[in-house]
Order: C-alpha cells, then structure tokens, then sequence
C-alpha cells in the first residue's frame, strides 16, 4: 500500500512576468537574479536611493554636531543618563538578529525557505548592527577614544579594561557577531559573484566581480568545503546569536535599579530581537520583492513562515512582559512594584501602552492565515511591531531611569532635534546601504535555490502525488542502497 | 589548481540534470574512467562521495582554532586582571572565572570563524585575484560539467571516452578543451 504524505507548498513557483504559467529553470533563476544586477537602476530605485541620502544628510548634519559638541547636544540629564542611544542601539542590534537566525538556526533546522530570503537577511543584519556601532560610539562622548574598550597596553600603567563588566563582554560580543555575520555573509556571496562574473560583458565588471569572486570555479570539491563550512559557521552563529543579546540585557540586568534587575532579561531580549528583526526583515522583502518582481521565490509560503515566526516571538514577548509585572508584585519589593506601575500609568504612560499594542495585540492577528497571507496586513504590521519594539526599549531604559531613589531628582526625558537626528543618520545609512547591496549584489542566494528548485518547484510537487509514487520510492531506494555499497 | 605549462587535454561532458549526472558518474567511474573534477551551479548532494574524495577536515580546522581561542582568551583574562593588575573591588577574588565566560566565549567563536573560513580560503586556492579556471562558463549558471583528463586516461581512446559520455546521457557532443 502506498501511502503518500501531503506535499509541502512548494519552494518556487511557475513564471509570473515573462513567459506565464511557465515552470522556472535554473537559467530563469540567474536570469531574474542577474538583471537587476546588471541592467540600470530603474526610476523607484533612484527615488529611493534620493530619499536615503536626504536623510543621511540630514543626519550627518547632527552626527557632526554631537561629534564635534558632545553629547550636551542630547536631551540627557543628571537621572536620564541613557535613553534615546541606548534605544537605538539596543533596537539595532535586535534587528540583525533576523538575519543570523534565517542564515544560521534555520540551516540547523533544515528549514529550506530560508533560501531565498537569507541573503538579504545577512546583508540586513550587517547594515542594522553598524547602525547600533554608530551610537555605541558616539554615546561614549569622545568616540576618537573607542579603542580604550579594547585590552590593549597603554601608558597609564598597563590599567587593563575591566573584564567583570558587561559593558566590555559587549564590545567582544558586538564586535564578533559583526565579524562571523559578515565572513558568513561573503562566503555564501561567492558562488553567486562568480555566476556575474561569467555572464559580464563589460570588462570593468568582470574585473570588478571576478576579484570579488575570489576564482571561484564551483567544482564538486569546492562545493563539498563550502558546504561543511556554511554547516560549521552555522552551528557557530547560532550559539553566538543567542549570547549577544543575551549580553546586551546584561548591560541592564547585572545592575540595581528596578525594573532592569531582572533575570529574565536574556531569553526576553532574544524573542524580542527576533521579533523585531523578522519585522524588518518583512518591510524589506515586500518592497524588495515586487520592486525586482521576485514573486516566483519569495512566495506567500515564505511570508507566512515569517508571519508565524513573529507571531511566536510576539507572545513569547507578550508572556515576558506580564512575568516581569507579575515578579514585581511577588517581589514584595516596594522599588520594584513601584517601577512597574510607574511604566504604566506614570508620565510616559503612553509609551508602555504604544509598546503593549503594536507587539502583544497586533501579532495575534496572524492567528488567522488569511492575514498570515495577506501582503497589505503583512506589511503594516511589520512596521507596527518595529515601532512597539522601539517602544520597548524606550520604555526599559527610561522609564526605569526617570524616578530614581531620591524623588527631588526625578525628572523627564524629551529627546532634542540632534537625538532625531542621529536616529535619522542611522536610517539614512541603513536605506542607503541596503540599496547599494541590493544593485550591486544579488538579493537573493541563486546557487541555494537552485539546489532546492528540482525538489520543490510547483511541477514537481504536483508529479510527486499523481505519478505513480512506487516508481520514485523504488529508484529511491536503490539509488540509496547503491550509496551505501560504495561509503 | 595550479597552471602547469605544458597544456593538457581535457574532454568535456555537460549535463542538464543533477539526476542524470550521478548515475553517470557513479557508471564512468566504474568502468574505469578516471574524472578531473565535475563543476555545477550548486551544490549537488553527496556528489563528492560519487567522485571518492574525502570528507573535508575542515570542521577538525574549526575545533582546533575555537579551542585556541578559548584558551588565549582565559589565559589573556587571567593575566590582565590577576597577575598584570589585580584590582581589589571589594575583596572579590581577582580571577573571578565566571566572569570571563562571555569574552571567553566570543573568541573562540571569533577564532573558530575566521580560521575555518581562512582554511577554506586557502585550500581551494580562493583569494582576491586569483582567476578559476572554467571548462564551460555555464557551469555557474544551469549546466553540470564534467572534466576527464585524456593523459590520465590512457586505457581508454578519447572515442571510446565520448561513446561513454553519450552513452550516460550527456546533452551535448563531447568537446575537447587544452588547459
């Protein structure tokens, strides 16, 4: 009896734009790959790129001001010490985790609908972690000085950084995970940059693309290595994911002020990052997908996968919240008890009810798979849950700061038009870079889905149930017993 | 693969499907022919253990590397903040181990990655400018090629070879290429 298990949605579709209803080929795939590549930017790119630079401008206008004045320019105070950097920073950071955990758990997992998006992903993840580089160094006041986080000898004794302190275990973290996120990235860019290279006709490109593809020929040998090697920096990342987060809730966990003193900051952090970076992960793919009319790879099988993704992380983020409130009550602790009721009904009640809506309720919208499929819904709340997860860190970080122990010293926080800015730069730079990435580069890993195009295009699938399925399982099976002989 | 200067003669068999290609190989192989290297757009499961080479040492590379950076990393901590200069923050012991888990950790990380990755560079002669050398330019785009060196192959006439070729299901003639 043969008995045959439903087939799973299919990884690539049929052609849409150009010869429809046609099954796509290897060579389709390079072809829609390529072209954006290789022909010139087209009019929504360059409004695009327009409007980054704009604000990269912009941006680069305060950043020079809080260079060159000092972080005065900032609305901080004697209470508020950290807000709007730390924020930033901490919402950064968290973004990039999406790509690690596309590029990385998922190839754990064998999840093979990380393929098409992974690319982009990675390249997320390396821009969004230099934007949270951009206000680690400028939070530091003199950022000509950054390098005295490093142990290095130095003239004043040999006085070494200080290695008991989370703030340190976060340069090593941050500093690694940009490192192994971008040796990751550039390894997996290789077989896709020696495909331009062979298909350039001008020869500045192919200079240009084949010193960038390293004399990559792609023979079984090669193939095998880069394969153990993308196992490898996969079963490295994904420790190293879960530990840079994990460190920067230390940066607040390891202190005493309530409402940071928490132990439930790491695994919290984590579900939240990935929350969000799945978020913006989503807000680029959409556009980026029907700008370059991606639609055959990046299905609305992989934008459902994404939508459960940030369903499960959002409750995970919505359980830690009521945890975190339901310790403080069990706490006894007047402090603590105090801080969380302050969250939510003091002065920046608002923000903590902003961050309640966009990442507890909204995500249960994605109960429903209509929603899970629906791109306009998909979309809005992508950008819904990037500001709550925003929010969430503004609501951590200030308003557990503002009314500290001593009541005669509490006071607000209001960002100045040069916080604005330095967030804009950040936007700027991220915009701008991801659409270089995107003309330059290919968005989308074209070697991996051509390894999973003959198993999971829409044809296959459907030969798979209604061609006698004892005929493959017995070419199967032999094939895998031959295998065996020969190992 | 190194440029010698004596150019060699190479027959060159292209192939459409992965599916096809592995039961040619396995059938070449068998008969006796002796394959320089197959070449494919992507990875194509398990075809190095049709073509006999060996499991890759890469991920023994990692561990070593990841260890040596496990053990800098402790070394380096302990000699900084216990022999170096000790500071006395509140009586606590100098080499507070615990804490230097998560730098301890992010170097072996580092040093695993970077080394692996360097292995790998380095022993597939892969660098910035360096040039592959491609027997069809189409093997990074649809087509699976494979590559038999005639002088390694002197039992069999290049006839014979191409016969085999078509026989296993090749797309194209078989063509001749000198490297």
């Amino acid at each position: 009896m043969q008995v045959t298990s439903p087939v799973r949605e299919p990884l690539v579709l049929r052609r849409i734009h150009e010869e429809k209803g046609k099954p796509t080929t290897y060579h389709d795939v390079t072809n829609d790959i390529c072209r954006q590549v290789e022909a010139a930017p087209n009019i929504r790119w360059i409004i695009g790129m327009a409007i980054s630079l704009i604000v990269l401008g912009w941006g680069s206008y305060t950043l020079y001001r809080t260079w060159f004045f000092g972080i005065g320019e900032w609305g901080l105070n004697k209470t508020v010490g950290w807000a709007w950097d730390i924020t930033n920073f901490v919402w950064w950071v968290g973004i990039g985790h999406a790509g690690t955990l596309i590029s990385a758990i998922l190839l754990l997992f064998r999840q093979k609908w990380r393929t098409s998006i992974n690319r982009a992903a990675e390249a997320m993840t390396i821009f969004a972690v230099l934007c949270a580089g951009t206000f680690i160094l400028m939070h530091m006041g003199r950022p000509w000085l950054a390098y005295w986080a490093l142990p290095l000898p130095n003239t004043y004794g040999s006085l070494w950084v200080n290695f008991n302190s989370p703030l340190v275990w976060d340069v090593f973290a941050i500093s690694t995970y940009l490192t192994v996120s971008l040796v990751f990235w550039y390894i997996g860019l290789i077989p896709d940059l020696a495909t331009i290279r062979e298909r350039a006709k001008n020869p500045v490109a192919r200079f240009i693309y084949g010193l960038l593809s390293f004399g990559w020929d792609g023979s079984a040998k090669t193939w095998a290595r880069y394969e153990m090697v993308a196992l490898v920096l996969a079963g490295l990342s994904t420790p190293l994911v879960l530990s840079v987060h994990t460190i920067v809730s230390f940066d607040f966990a390891t202190s005493v002020i309530p409402g940071w003193h928490t132990t439930i900051f790491p695994p919290y952090f984590v579900a939240g990052a990935i929350f969000s970076g799945f978020a913006m992960v989503l807000t680029l793919m959409l556009v980026t997908r029907y700008v370059f009319k991606l639609e055959p790879y990046i299905t609305l099988g992989h934008i459902e996968s994404m939508n459960k993704i940030i369903l499960l992380t959002g409750s995970i983020v919505g359980i830690a919240y009521m945890t975190e409130f339901f310790i403080a009550w069990y706490s006894g602790v007047p402090y603590e008890r105090y801080a969380f009721i302050n969250r939510m009904f003091g002065p920046y009640w608002w923000a903590y009810w902003s961050m309640m809506t966009c990442n507890v309720i909204s995500p249960q919208f994605f109960w429903f798979r209509a929603m899970r499929r629906n791109i306009y819904v998909t979309f809005a709340l992508s950008i819904v849950v990037n500001i709550g997860m925003w929010f969430e860190r503004f609501v951590i970080i200030v308003t557990s700061l503002h009314r500290d122990y001593i009541p005669s010293s509490w006071t607000m926080f209001w960002p100045t038009y040069v916080d604005v800015g330095d967030y804009l730069f950040t936007f700027g730079f991220f915009f701008t870079a991801f659409l270089l990435f995107a003309k330059f580069l290919p968005v989308v890993n074209m070697a991996e889905v051509k390894a999973v195009l003959k198993s999971s295009n829409e044809d296959s699938a459907k030969h798979y149930i209604e061609e006698v399925p004892a005929k493959e399982e017995v070419v199967n099976s032999s094939l895998s017993s031959e295998k065996t002989e020969e190992r | 693969m190194a440029h010698s200067k004596e150019p060699k003669k190479f027959l060159v068999g292209i192939f459409d499907d992965e599916d096809v290609l592995i039961p040619a190989v396995k059938k070449l192989r068998a008969s006796g022919v002796k394959i320089h290297e197959v070449y494919t757009p992507y990875p194509v499961h398990d075809l190095d253990v049709y073509l006999g080479y060996k499991r890759s040492r890469l991920s023994k590379a990692a561990f070593i590397f990841g260890a040596t950076g496990t053990l800098l990393a402790i070394l380096m901590q302990s000699f900084m903040l216990g022999f170096s200069w000790p500071m006395n923050i509140g009586g606590k012991d100098h080499l507070a181990y615990p804490d230097f888990v998560p730098v301890t950790f992010e170097l072996t990380v580092l040093l695993a990655a970077l080394g692996m990755v360097a292995t790998f560079l380095i022993s597939n002669n892969l660098g910035p400018g360096k040039q592959a050398l491609m027997f069809d330019p189409r093997s990074t785009d649809d087509k699976f090629v494979m590559a038999i060196e005639l002088e390694k192959n002197h039992q069999f006439t290049q006839m014979q070879i191409e016969e085999l070729l078509l026989q296993h299901g090749v797309s194209e003639k078989p063509k001749e290429k000198e490297v």
